[in-house]
């Protein structure tokens, strides 16, 4: 993908996006065009096969879509696929890692983020705009929000249904690592506590069911993403 | 040595598709079924022969893939 010009007179960002493409993973152009249309850097797909991730990488981005045809699980084929212990081992090492919808599914299966995705609640697939809550904007991938903030974005899965046990979700709300919750009256899945999106323990790791990447441009309906990925380009360079 | 493999939600976690198939054995007329709970088969061939060595096998696939043990039991059938 060609990586547009930086806005002349601005610094251009250092950040190195990598974007890993699975099987059947389709938001993953979406992520990317978001990247370089806001870094002016090439943004690197890198295939599930790989066992490496290419040098100097700061961002990995799991993309939404539907990896192996969602078999058995959503996520649980890839998350053991060959890239998946490069991925684990940069989140290991302190970088940052961002799985959108399907994306946050395979973070589930790998256990890189607590609890699981189940089947909505109502059944359906889901695929319209949804207003959202930034819980939290103590982190790389929301600081750049304000916490309480409202902010829309679309949502489109059939498997968002945010479960764990009691203690895990008073451990996450305690340690402030829900960082998006559906707005009342907007929880279309049945989730947890209205839980949309969370972080890890070293808060490097994001997971949320809505999609940022297709908020960043006024031609898709709304541009209320951008700040979750500048607050990465603030954050990483 | 053939493994049958079942795959449930744990009890206590909510389990939509279950009570959709209730509510359409009700539409079938069906009535007095309670509580329904859906799960799935997994069935394998194995080239092992040891039951007990089969058993920990298939147990080690469903902890790291068969089953998502955060909502999910599993129960091993072993036939030889």
């Amino acid at each position: 993908m060609r990586a547009k010009a930086p806005i002349p007179g601005l610094m251009v960002p250092s950040m190195r996006a990598a974007v890993i493409v699975f099987p059947a993973s389709n938001c993953d152009r979406d992520a990317a065009s978001a990247l370089e249309e806001l870094t002016g850097q090439k943004t690197q797909m890198v295939w599930h096969q790989q066992n490496e991730l290419p040098a100097g990488v700061d961002l990995v981005v799991l993309p939404g879509g539907f990896s192996y045809g969602d078999y058995l699980r959503t996520g649980a084929m890839a998350a053991h696929s060959n890239i998946m212990p490069a991925v684990r081992a940069h989140a290991d090492r302190g970088g940052a890692v961002l799985g959108i919808c399907n994306g946050f599914q395979v973070l589930t299966e790998t256990h890189m983020l607590p609890g699981v995705l189940m089947r909505n609640a109502g059944l359906k697939f889901v695929c319209h705009m949804t207003e959202l809550v930034v819980s939290e904007s103590q982190s790389a991938f929301t600081r750049k929000y304000t916490a309480g903030q409202h902010v829309t974005f679309p949502v489109a899965h059939g498997e968002g249904n945010y479960t764990a046990d009691e203690a895990t979700l008073d451990r996450l709300e305690g340690e402030g690592r829900v960082a998006f919750r559906y707005a009342p009256g907007h929880n279309c899945n049945g989730s947890m506590r209205d839980i949309a999106g969370i972080l890890s323990e070293k808060r490097n790791v994001l997971g949320l069911m809505p999609h940022p990447e297709r908020v960043c441009d006024p031609l898709l309906g709304g541009t209320d993403g951008r700040a979750l990925f500048q607050s990465l380009i603030e954050t990483l360079g | 040595m053939k493994a049958r493999v079942f795959v449930t939600l744990k009890s206590g976690v909510l389990d939509p598709q279950g009570k959709a198939i209730g509510h359409a054995l009700q539409g079938l007329g069906f009535d007095g079924v309670g509580e329904v709970r859906q799960g799935k088969v997994i069935d394998l061939e194995l080239a092992e022969t040891d039951a007990a060595k089969a058993r920990a096998a298939v147990r080690q696939m469903c902890e790291q893939l068969l089953a998502n043990t955060v909502i999910e039991k599993y129960e091993i059938e072993l036939k030889s």
